[in-house]
C-alpha cells in the first residue's frame, strides 16, 4: 500500500518555530533541517515534488520519533502522523535490510516469533555465548555499535521454566472491581517478564481480574516507527481481534511505547471502513499502567528508603499524555524522598530502535542525560517503558553511576512497596 | 549555486561542517514563520563568533553575495527569506549569555540567545527582562533587536530598542565596531544603537548586545472583563490610563477570537461578549491591589457585565489562559493563518476594530482580532486556505485597506512585527517618499553595494494607495 505525505497534514504547520526548543535533535545538532519545522518542511517539499524522498533520508533518520514536539505546538500539528507517512515512502525505494525486515515480520511481529526470540536470548545468556560473542565483537560487526552497546546491558532474561509457570488469568485479590486485559509486548515481555508479572501482582491487589488474551503480538510501534505501514496495520488487526471479544473495562501495559501505539491505533485505522469502530473502542479502553494503579489507588506502600528521581518516557508523556502518575506514585513512596531529574521530559536517547541505527546521536544525548541523574543524586531512576529502561541501564553505565543508581520499571518499584506493605498476597 | 572557490573560502571561514549546501539544507532555510513566502538560498553559513561573522561578510563582500541574516526564523514579514538568494546566515549557534552585571543591571548576550533563556538566566539573580514577545521561547535577541519586538508588557516597559544599550556587529565589508554600551548617559554622536534597533538585518549584523534589566517586580496581580459592545471596553481603556494607572498588561480579544477559545478549550468564557480586556498589574502587593480593584471598578462603571480579578497565582494563571490560548484555537480552525499587526493611537482602538470588522465581511473573510489594546497594537487575523488562490486575492486587498485604514487613524502598518519583504509595498505610505529617500542613504552608508538582506524594506514598486470609506 502506497502512503503519502498528506497535504492537509503539512499545510498546518505555520512554521512559528515554537517547536524548535522542545526538540532534542535541533538542540544537539543545531541546523533547521534537525529540527521538527525543518522536518515538516522537508516532507512537504517531497509532497510538493520539489525533493525527492532520498534527499531527506538523513533528516528523517536522525528524528527520534519522541514526539516533544506535538505538545509544544500551537497550530496542533501531528508531527507522529507526518514522520510515518515520510518514513513509510522512504521504506518504498530503500527498504530496510532483509534480515531486518525478517526479524520485524517474524520474530516480534507474530506471537510464535515473540516466544521464540524469549527462548533463544535465554539459551544464548545460558551457553554464555555472550563472552565468545563479544570477544569476537559479532554484535558490532552485524548489528553495529548501537547494538552491541545494548547487547552488554540486557540483564538475564526469564527462563523458560519461568515463563511455562505464567498463566492464562490472575483472579482480584478480595473483591472484583474491574477485568483488566494485560497486553505484554515482544521486546518488554522478552527482556523484562518479571516487569510484566509484577504489574499483575499489583494490579490484581488493587481488585482487577487480569487476563491474558491469547493471540496477542507486538504493538506495532516499530513496524510503523520504521515506515513499514502494512506491518503495523497486521499487529494492530490481530491485537483488537485478541482483546475486543473479553468485553473488558481495561486493557493496559507497562510500556509507554507500546501504549501509545495501542492508543493510536484509531488513528491507524481510521480509514478502514471495517476496522474503524472496532480500533476505536479498543483504543478507548488503553490505560498506562501508572495510570490505572493512580486511578484504582490508594495503595498500601511498606517503606521503601531511598532517593527516587523519573525519567519520563516520550510516548507516555507526549502520546498518551500520561506525567503525573508515575510521579505521584513515586511521591507517595513511604519513608523515600523523589526529586524531579531537571529536563525528565526530554528523550534518553533510545527513542524505540534510533538507539541502535543512529547510535552516535543517541549517544549524545543519553550522555548528557546520564550527568543530569548523577546531579539529582537519586539512588533510583525509575522509568517507564523498554527501550528507556535498556537505554538507560547503558547510560548509567557509560557514567560509570553502576553503583550508585539503579535503574528500575515504575512497576518493579511500586511491587515491591505493595508487598512490602501487605506480604501475605504474595501467592496472588 | 556557488563557485567553487567561494565555497571552499566560506567552508575556512566557519569549518566545512557549518557550511551547508544539501538540497534538503537549502529548503530547510527557504522560509521563516511568514505565510507563502519560500525561496532557496545558494548556501547556509552558521558562524560561532564575531569574528568568523566578519570573515564570511569579507568573502560575501569580495563577491557581492547577498547575505540574509537570521536569528530562529519567527518573523512574520518574510524578513529571513532569502529574496534574492546568496547566503543565509544563521546566527543560532552564537548562543552564550556573556555576563549579567548586576552593579550595571545590564546583561550581554551573544546575538543568538533565545529571549526566555536570558530571562530564566536574569530572574535567577532577581533581575528582570522586561521584552517578552509571543515568540519568546524560540525567538533570538538579535532577531528581537532587528525587529523592534514587543510584548505583552509593552504598554508599561516598552520594547526590544528601549532596553538595547550597546552592540556589536559587523558591516557589510567585514569589519568589526561597537555602538553604545553600559552608560546610561550617552550622546557621542548620532545615535547608532537606537537606529540598528529594528533595522531588519538590512545594515548590519548584529552578534552581541548589551540590555538594560530592572530589578524583578516583587509581585502580580489580573483581572478578566467582559463587555458588551467594542465601545465600552474601548472607553474602559481610556479611562484607566486617564486614572494614572499603568498596568503591565492590558490585552484584548474581540467576539470572533472568544468563541474560537471558548470552542477549542472551553474555559467559561461569555462567547456572547463583544470584548473581553484582561489586565495585570505589577508591583509590590499593596499597590497592585489597589490598582487592580481600581481598574475592576471603571470597568463596572463603562459597562462591563463580569469582572473577574484574582491575586492568587493559580487563579491568575487560569485567567490569563484566554490570552495565552487565542492564537493557538484560531491557528486551529484552517491551515494557513495569516497574523498581522496594523496597530492605532490607544484613543483609536474602538473604530480600528470596527474598520477590521467593515472591511472583513466586505470580503466576506474570516478575520479575528486580538492584541494588546494598551499600545493599540492590534493582531488581525486571517484564517484561510493558501490552496484558495480566489480568496487570497481577497485576503491581500483586505489587508491593504487594513493598512490604510490604520494610517488614516493616525496608525502605522505595522507595531512590532517588522516590514520584511510582505510589507515593503506599504513602507511608503507610512513614511512618504521623503522619508523612503533618507531611509534609503542610511542604507548606502551601511551598505554601499546592497548586499544585507536585499529585497526587504524597500519595495520595487509601491502599492497603490486604498482609498477608506468611512
Ligand atoms: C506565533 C508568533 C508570535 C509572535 N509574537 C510576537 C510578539 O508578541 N511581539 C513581537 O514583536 N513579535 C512577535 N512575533 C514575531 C517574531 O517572533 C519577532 O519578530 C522576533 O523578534 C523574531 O526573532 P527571530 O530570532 O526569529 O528573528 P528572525 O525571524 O530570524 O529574523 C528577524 C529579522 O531580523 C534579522 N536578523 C535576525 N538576527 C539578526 C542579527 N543578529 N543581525 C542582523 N539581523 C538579524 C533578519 O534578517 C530578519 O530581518 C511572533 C511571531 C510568531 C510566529
Ligand atoms: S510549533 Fe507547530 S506550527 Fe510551529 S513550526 Fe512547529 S510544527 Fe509548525
Ligand atoms: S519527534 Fe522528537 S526528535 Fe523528532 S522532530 Fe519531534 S521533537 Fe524532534
Amino acid at each position: 500500500m502506497k502512503v503519502q505525505i498528506s497535504e492537509d497534514l503539512v499545510l498546518n504547520c505555520m512554521r512559528c518555530g515554537f517547536c524548535l526548543p522542545a526538540c532534542p535533535t535541533y538542540r544537539e545538532k543545531q541546523v533547521e533541517s534537525a529540527s521538527p519545522r525543518g522536518r515538516i518542511a522537508l516532507m512537504r517539499a517531497v509532497m510538493e515534488d520539489k525533493l525527492d524522498i532520498l534527499d531527506i533520508a538523513d533528516p528523517l533518520d536522525a528524528c527520534l520519533g519522541c514526539r516533544a514536539c506535538e505538545p509544544a505546538c500551537p497550530a496542533g500539528v501531528t508531527y507522529g502522523a507526518i514522520l510515518e507517512q515520510g518514513r513509510a515512502q522512504l521504506a518504498e525505494v530503500r527498504p530496510l535490510p532483509g534480515v531486518v525486515r525478517w526479524a520485524y515480520r517474524w520474530l516480534l511481529g507474530t506471537p510464535g516469533g515473540i516466544k521464540f526470540s524469549a527462548w533463544a536470548l535465554w539459551l544464548y545468556q545460558k551457553l554464555h555465548l555472550s563472552s565468545l560473542v563479544r570477544r569476537l565483537n559479532l554484535v558490532e560487526k552485524i548489528g553495529g555499535k548501537g547494538l552491541a552497546d545494548m547487547e552488554k546491558v540486557i540483564p538475564p532474561v526469564a527462563s523458560p521454566a519461568q515463563r511455562a509457570a505464567r498463566k492464562p488469568a490472575y483472579p482480584a485479590v478480595g473483591a472484583r472491581r474491574y477485568r483488566v486485559a494485560f497486553f505484554l509486548g515482544c521486546l518488554s515481555d522478552i527482556v523484562f517478564f518479571e516487569t510484566n508479572q509484577n504489574a499483575i501482582d499489583v494490579l490484581t491487589r488493587l481488585g482487577c481480574d487480569v487476563e491474558l488474551p491469547a493471540g496477542q503480538g507486538c504493538c506495532g510501534a516499530v513496524h510503523s516507527h520504521a515506515g513499514e505501514h502494512a506491518m503495523a496495520v497486521e499487529q494492530a488487526k490481530r491485537n483488537i481481534a485478541a482483546f475486543e471479544a473479553g468485553g473488558y473495562d481495561f486493557i493496559v501495559s507497562t510500556a509507554g511505547g507500546c501504549g501509545a501505539a495501542l492508543r493510536e491505533y484509531d488513528k491507524l485505522l481510521a480509514d478502514d471502513p471495517d476496522w474503524a469502530d472496532r480500533a476505536r473502542a479498543f483504543s478507548a479502553r488503553c490505560r498506562d499502567f501508572s495510570e490505572l494503579v493512580e486511578q484504582l489507588g490508594p495503595v498500601p506502600m511498606g517503606e521503601m528508603p531511598g532517593t527516587y528521581t523519573y525519567q519520563d518516557s516520550c510516548h507516555l508523556r507526549n502520546v498518551q499524555k500520561v506525567a503525573a502518575p508515575p510521579r505521584n506514585l513515586l511521591k507517595a513512596l513511604p519513608g523515600a524522598r523523589f526529586v524531579e531529574l531537571p529536563e525528565a521530559d526530554r528523550c534518553c536517547g533510545a527513542a524505540g530502535t534510533y538507539m541502535i541505527t543512529q547510535a552516535l546521536m543517541s549517544d549524545r544525548i543519553l550522555d548528557d542525560k546520564s550527568e543530569k541523574v548523577r546531579e539529582t543524586g537519586a539512588s533510583t531512576l525509575v522509568v517507564a517503558n523498554t527501550p528507556c529502561h535498556l537505554e538507560m541501564l547503558e547510560g548509567i553505565q557509560r557514567a560509570g553511576l553502576a553503583d550508585q543508581v539503579q535503574v528500575r520499571h515504575i512497576a518493579d518499584v511500586v511491587a515491591e512497596a505493595v508487598r512490602k506493605a501487605a506480604p501475605a498476597g504474595e501467592e496472588a | 549555486m556557488l563557485r567553487p572557490e567561494i565555497l571552499s573560502a566560506l567552508q575556512a571561514a566557519v569549518g566545512e561542517e557549518w557550511c551547508l549546501t544539501s538540497k534538503a539544507d537549502l529548503v530547510a532555510y527557504s522560509y521563516d514563520a511568514t505565510p507563502l513566502y519560500q525561496r532557496l538560498p545558494d548556501a547556509v553559513v552558521l558562524p560561532r563568533t564575531t569574528e568568523e561573522v566578519a570573515a564570511v561578510m569579507r568573502v560575501a563582500h569580495e563577491h557581492r553575495i547577498p547575505v540574509h541574516t537570521r536569528g530562529a526564523g519567527t518573523n512574520l514579514a518574510a524578513g529571513t527569506v532569502p529574496a534574492e538568494g546568496g547566503i543565509v546566515l544563521s546566527l543560532n549557534r552564537m548562543n552564550k549569555i556573556l555576563e549579567i552585571d548586576q552593579e550595571n543591571l545590564t546583561a550581554t548576550a551573544e546575538a543568538g540567545v533565545i529571549t526566555a533563556d536570558l530571562h530564566k538566566a536574569v530572574e535567577a539573580v532577581g533581575l528582570f527582562y522586561p521584552p517578552d514577545p509571543g515568540s519568546m521561547t524560540s525567538s533570538t535577541l538579535g532577531g528581537n533587536v532587528m525587529e523592534s519586538a514587543g510584548g505583552l508588557r509593552g504598554l508599561k516597559y516598552g520594547v526590544t530598542k528601549d532596553y538595547v544599550m550597546g552592540l556589536t556587529a559587523v558591516t557589510a565589508d567585514g569589519r568589526i565596531f561597537r555602538a553604545g554600551g553600559k552608560n546610561v548617559k550617552d550622546v557621542a554622536g548620532y545615535d547608532l544603537v537606537k537606529l540598528i534597533c529594528g533595522s531588519e538585518g538590512t545594515l548590519c549584523i548584529v552578534t552581541e548586545v548589551t540590555l538594560k534589566l530592572l530589578p524583578i517586580p516583587e509581585t502580580k496581580r489580573t483581572a478578566l472583563a467582559a463587555f458588551p459592545d467594542m465601545e465600552a471596553a474601548a472607553r474602559a481603556v481610556s479611562k484607566i490610563i486617564a486614572a494614572r494607572i499603568i498596568p503591565c498588561t492590558l490585552e484584548f480579544m474581540d467576539n470572533g477570537t472568544i468563541r474560537a477559545v471558548e470552542e477549542y478549550v472551553g474555559l467559561g468564557l461569555p462567547t456572547d461578549a463583544a470584548a473581553l480586556l484582561l489586565i495585570q498589574q505589577d508591583g509590590p502587593a499593596s499597590v497592585c491591589d489597589a490598582d487592580i480593584a481600581r481598574i475592576a471598578e471603571i470597568c463596572r462603571q463603562e459597562g462591563a457585565t463580569n469582572v473577574e480579578h484574582a491575586s492568587d497565582p493559580a487563579e491568575q494563571d487560569r485567567l490569563m489562559q484566554a490570552r495565552r490560548w487565542a492564537l493557538s484555537a484560531l491557528a486551529r480552525r484552517k491551515p494557513t493563518t495569516i497574523l498581522e499587526d496594523a496597530t492605532v493611537p490607544r484613543s483609536q482602538i474602538a473604530p480600528m476594530v470596527a474598520q477590521i470588522q467593515r472591511i472583513a465581511e466586505k470580503y466576506r473573510l474570516d478575520i479575528c482580532t486580538f492584541g494588546h489594546a494598551g499600545d493599540g497594537n492590534l493582531h488581525p487575523t486571517c484564517m484561510t486556505d493558501e490552496r484558495n488562490k480566489e480568496e487570497l486575492e481577497r485576503v491581500e486587498q483586505a489587508f491593504a485597506e487594513i493598512f490604510a485604514a490604520a494610517l488614516e487613524l493616525g496608525g502605522t502598518i505595522t507595531g512590532e512585527h517588522g516590514v520584511g519583504e510582505a510589507k515593503s509595498p506599504y513602507l511608503e505610505w507610512k513614511v512618504g517618499p521623503v522619508g523612503i529617500e533618507l531611509m534609503k542613504n542610511i542604507k548606502k552608508a551601511f551598505d554601499p553595494h546592497h548586499i544585507l538582506n536585499p529585497g526587504k524594506l524597500f519595495a520595487g514598486e509601491t502599492r497603490k494607495r486604498v482609498v477608506v470609506r468611512q
